[in-house]
């Protein structure tokens, strides 16, 4: 079975340097450990927004970064969805075209506007879909970058800690919509944070970083296991 | 070069052909002058913002040389360039006919060499300072980088731009020296400013009055303009 994601990276930064490898064969892994210890920077490398001092990275088995043969696919030709810390919603588009922007099926505008307000009514946003992002509280960019992330059918998700800026009533809230929303579209996702309460509800694996290594690698027990998609085609019906 | 508003309309406004027509004059070519510094002066401030090649800061420096020099250095090279034997020239003579110094033509030229440096800093800034998250996001969801500059990083920085812009406009707007060594004072051809040398020069002086306070209201309203843009919420 191919994996969802290889990696096996070096970077070195100044005087950090972080050194690491690991697979995930399916499901929502959860890069953990405290601020600092390099889990951002590896989504980064994984995105191909910074490339690598040595090493590979290759998702559902495409190799998307090897150093050695001087391989670097760009970040719009990895079939990676993102989510941002803050959302990073496009503040002078309305909610609909952000997502709509990222759809990356073929059709018509209007076919993608579609697409788009269905990934909304999926994360409870519908009623967003108007709206400039600057007029949103941060739970509702979540979710919207949520949609986003998603609506344009990648092989891998990226959340780079997408609920750390939030209060605690509404993080609850979001885990429960990010892990349901993600394993519902089948689509493996890497999600980044230095909550353990949050590693735990969202994550079916949690990999342990300190100080640029991972350190600590364990599954997360759940009643019943996630339906995901494993190595499927990203064009295997991710569309809600 | 023809008026842009007949004159008789003008006598109905009370408005003198010796203020219309430099003012329109000026006007025309500060306009034609500003499209061609938009156009390539944004894609160059692009260019340095985003680009990581060998001579960018060369680059940046030389076109931003008529900050530094008097517009009269400026003029004195451009009429010598120009209006001077050699490949400039007869390019000139076999596109248009004849050399481009003393025309309306060149005094275009002329303010798009003194204006090009204003919007090519100020895009360069905008652009430079639009938070790369949004262009990681925008390459995460696939955007070509043709389309990530028209959709976000434009978009993002057009205050910038449009201040940018606009500071060229009233550049080439204001521009004396070099526009004067280029051009003289050509009738039909002639600037506000040149206007304005010459009714200081050889009168009437009320001339110069009202064509000094025509330059300032345009200057206080493109100023107050490019203010307005800085108040002016982004979304």
């Amino acid at each position: 079975m191919t994996a969802a994601l290889e990696v096996a990276v070096a970077r070195r930064i100044g005087e950090f340097d972080l050194d690491v490898a690991f697979t995930v064969e399916s499901g929502i892994a959860v890069l953990f450990g405290p601020s600092g210890a390099g889990k951002s920077l590896t989504l980064s490398l994984i995105a191909g927004l910074i490339r690598p001092d040595t090493g590979t990275v290759l998702i559902n088995g495409r190799t998307v970064t090897d150093c050695a043969r001087r391989i670097h696919v760009s970040t719009q030709d990895r079939r990676i969805g993102m989510v941002f810390q803050d959302g990073v919603l496009l503040p002078h588009r309305s909610v609909l075209d952000n997502v709509a922007l990222a759809v990356r099926q073929g059709g018509g505008r209007r076919e993608r506007r579609a697409i788009a307000r269905s990934w909304l009514e999926r994360v409870g946003a519908e009623g967003l879909a108007d709206r400039r992002p600057g007029s949103l509280s941060g739970g509702q960019r979540q979710r919207a970058a949520l949609a986003r992330g998603l609506a344009g059918e990648p092989a891998l998700v990226l959340l780079d800690e997408p609920l750390s800026a939030l209060d605690s009533a509404v993080r609850a809230e979001l885990r429960q919509l990010i892990r349901e929303v993600i394993v519902s579209s089948g689509v493996p996702a890497v999600l980044v944070t230095h909550d353990a309460e949050e590693a735990e509800e969202i994550g079916d694996e949690i990999i342990v970083y300190d100080d640029g290594r991972v350190v600590g690698r364990r599954s997360v027990e759940r009643p019943t296991p996630p339906r995901t998609r494993g190595n499927a085609p990203p064009e295997s019906g991710v569309s809600p | 070069m023809t008026a842009l508003v007949p004159h008789s309309w003008l006598n109905t406004l009370g408005i003198p052909p010796w203020v219309w027509d430099p003012l329109s004059v000026s006007l025309r070519a500060a306009f034609e002058a500003t499209i061609v510094v938009a156009v390539v002066g944004i894609a160059l401030g692009y260019v340095l913002a985003k680009g990581r090649f060998p001579g960018r800061g060369a680059i940046e420096t030389f076109f931003s040389l008529p900050m530094a020099l008097p517009p009269t250095v400026v003029g004195y090279y451009l009429l010598t360039r120009l209006g001077g034997p050699g490949p400039i020239r007869n390019a000139e003579v076999s596109l248009f006919g004849h050399p481009l110094t003393f025309t309306f033509t060149g005094i275009v030229i002329a303010q798009i060499v003194e204006s090009f440096p204003y919007c090519v800093r100020f895009s360069r800034a905008a652009i430079a300072g639009v938070d790369p998250r949004f262009e990681q996001a925008a390459r995460a969801m696939g955007l070509p980088q043709w389309r990530i500059a028209l959709l976000v990083t434009l978009p993002l920085a057009r205050r910038g731009i449009v201040a940018g812009v606009a500071m060229a406009f009233g550049r080439a707007l204001g521009d004396f020296g070099a526009t004067m060594i280029v051009s003289g004072s050509v009738p039909m051809a002639t600037t506000i400013s040149i206007a304005l040398y010459n009714a200081v020069a050889y009168g009437p002086h009320h001339q110069a009055m009202v064509l000094a306070l025509v330059q300032l209201g345009v200057a206080f309203a493109i100023l107050f303009g490019v203010s307005r843009l800085g108040k002016v919420r982004p979304w």
